[in-house]
């Protein structure tokens, strides 16, 4: 009697050995593995799957054509030593993301915070307005009509009607504007998830907390912003901000739509587009994959900073 | 003292306000509109483009009203399709094939793993849930080169396959439905339908999926937008197969003379994610309620 019991009774964690008890709790978890499979199956094919083979591509001279040859980090010299194009699209991947993303978070923030006061109708409506240009696939096209290069361009007709300019501006053109326009058309297309996170994380603040923080002494709706709402909100902020990261180094179909490629002067020459560029037109597979790979970094290490620096709000 | 702060305290409309100043609601109210417009306003001169007649297309200065406003440019975005060599529907049915198989693929798949990451406990739950979260991170377009070689290597260039399966495996469906899953279904439901014996399949889905219907319409809108909005693939070179968002691109591209119907093919493509959101908006908001990060 007792030793059937003994076999039978579930194995305490403390009696087996790491491995054994994980193993244990494997085969009891079947289920778990099975609904997880078909997803996680798929996600390794192509996303992290991706990024390792880059991770080793990166090293080597594949084509596409031939056999690859180990190349050590001769690519990594290539683009920092020999590349101008390069080194000119990371300072401009960096400009671009550095106000777009930071610009973009705010903008989401602070309107999502206006917002929130509204009544439920007129909120409702308000948010459309603000999200709308983020669904909208290629509307934001119609930047190149309001800044078109003749002038039936609405920018360029109302400089020439108050006599500002005689000639029309080239806008998209013009080495000087492209990039400011560019990051403009980014900004009003850039109130996506995040926006809507936090218009949602907003609304889920229990309002007795700031009734509470009015007794103890908060002054105004700033100070409450920041004591009360933002540190309550940190997790959507969270999200937002790794959002807001992605989206910021992510613009290059808008650059491409609004500027052609290649930009004039390559004054909005972006990381992603050298990529597409050594990947897609090229086929040097190899030197490409050290291209993505600095791109890893960069939007890791961002990541990495932008965590630390919300742990500090409210403080 | 408490008493004192508290009278100092303004109405607005029945509600009590706290800690709002006059002069703040006004600086607030005139930053809204100014920002209001400044998103609205192009979107509103698609709109009143798209119903010009040819000669205020081309009026100096141009307005941003309409005075004899008309639908010819719909009629002859209508025309310019029924003249392209593949036949207009053909790529209507792309588009409407590769969204929906692509939507349905994420819902199920998203679904099933979100459950069994926020509701299951089983060894390599966290880590895996951090990988996904890190591939939020980056943006797709990073990986673009090596997914060419893997998609060529299972031979799916140029077949709806190469769109339609990594869509499947979009993460930001399954990040909403996981958290909002975490957050909305209540582990004490789960542990009776347990003890009644029913399988996790079952309590997938006929308990946990009923009860987080906004996550999954708001996983929908977002594929939805995602694969709708998808025009020119580099994975995808046969014109039969291509997608709706991108022939109406190429059609409009005609130059200047189309503007007009370029305006109207805009409004088109955009009108369709609008009203899905439109009409899904309050569950969209709802699920976002629970989209925080912990650090």
């Amino acid at each position: 009697m007792s030793q059937i019991s003994e076999a039978n009774r579930p194995v305490k964690r403390s009696e087996v050995s790491k491995l054994r008890w994980t193993w244990q709790e494997m085969k009891n978890n079947k289920t778990a593995y099975f609904m997880l499979a078909p997803f996680l199956l798929l996600f390794i094919i192509f996303t992290v799957l991706p990024v390792v083979l880059s991770i080793f591509l990166s090293l080597t001279d594949f084509n596409m054509l031939q056999m690859p040859h180990f190349l050590g980090i001769d690519n990594y010299m290539r683009l920092f030593l020999d590349d101008e194009i390069f080194i000119l699209a990371i300072q401009n991947t960096m400009i671009f993301a550095a106000i777009t993303g930071p610009v973009s978070y705010i903008l989401a923030l602070l309107v999502a915070w206006f917002i929130n006061e509204l009544p439920p109708k007129i909120r409702a409506v308000v948010t459309l307005v603000f999200y709308a240009p983020s669904i909208s696939g290629n509307a934001y096209l119609i930047w190149k009509t309001l800044f078109s290069s003749d002038s039936y361009g609405w920018a360029n007709a109302v400089l020439i009607k108050y006599g500002i300019i005689t000639e029309p501006i080239l806008w998209f053109q013009n080495a000087d504007y492209v990039m400011p326009l560019c990051i403009v058309v980014a900004l009003w297309t850039s109130l996506g998830t995040a926006f809507l996170s936090f218009i949602a994380g907003f609304q889920t603040i229990d309002r007795s907390m700031y009734e509470a923080a009015a007794v103890d002494g908060i002054k105004n709706r700033w100070q409450e912003l920041w004591y009360i709402t933002l540190p309550t909100m940190r997790p959507q902020l969270m999200f937002g901000a790794v959002l807001a990261i992605t989206n910021s180094f992510g613009f290059g179909a808008v650059v491409d739509a609004l500027c052609g490629f290649p930009s004039v002067d390559y004054a909005a020459h972006t990381i992603m587009h050298h990529l597409g560029d050594y990947g897609g037109a090229r086929y040097e597979i190899g030197y490409a994959s050290a291209i993505a790979v600095i791109l890893f970094i960069i939007m890791f290490s961002s990541n990495i900073i932008i965590k630390k620096a919300l742990s500090k709000v409210g403080e | 003292m408490a008493k004192e702060k508290l009278q100092r305290l303004r109405t607005r409309g029945h509600r009590v306000v706290l800690n709002r100043s006059a002069g703040g609601d006004t600086g607030i109210t005139i930053m809204l509109t100014f920002l209001g417009l400044f998103m609205f306003v192009p979107m509103y001169y698609v709109v009143i483009q798209s119903l010009k007649p040819l000669d205020e297309l081309f009026m100096f200065p141009p307005r941003f009203y309409v005075i004899r406003p008309t639908l010819e440019n719909f009629g002859d975005l209508f025309t310019l399709m029924s003249d392209s060599w593949v036949p207009f529907s053909r790529y209507i049915f792309n588009t409407v094939f590769i969204t929906i198989c692509g939507t349905l693929g994420n819902l199920v798949f998203a679904s099933m793993a979100a459950y069994s990451l926020a509701k299951l406990r089983f060894p390599g739950r966290n880590a895996i849930f951090q990988v996904i979260v890190m591939s939020l991170m980056f943006h797709s377009t990073v990986n673009q080169v090596t997914h060419f070689i893997i998609l060529s290597a299972f031979g799916w260039i140029d077949t709806y396959l190469s769109i339609i399966v990594p869509s499947m495996a979009g993460t930001m469906g399954l990040y909403l439905m996981k958290q909002f899953m975490e957050s909305s279904v209540p582990d004490t439901v789960l542990e009776s339908a347990r003890l009644d014996g029913a399988s996790e399949f079952r309590i997938y889905l006929t308990i946990a999926m009923p009860m987080v219907k906004p996550a999954w319409l708001t996983l929908m809108v977002e594929c939805f937008k995602n694969l709708w909005n998808s025009g020119s693939s580099i994975y995808i070179h046969s014109e039969e197969l291509k997608t709706f968002n991108y022939a109406i691109q190429q059609i409009v591209s005609g130059g200047i003379a189309r503007s007009g119907a370029g305006a109207a093919s805009t409004v088109v493509m955009m009108m369709v994610p609008i009203l899905i959101f439109v009409f899904n908006q309050s569950q969209i908001v709802e699920t976002m309620g629970s989209s925080g990060m912990k650090d």
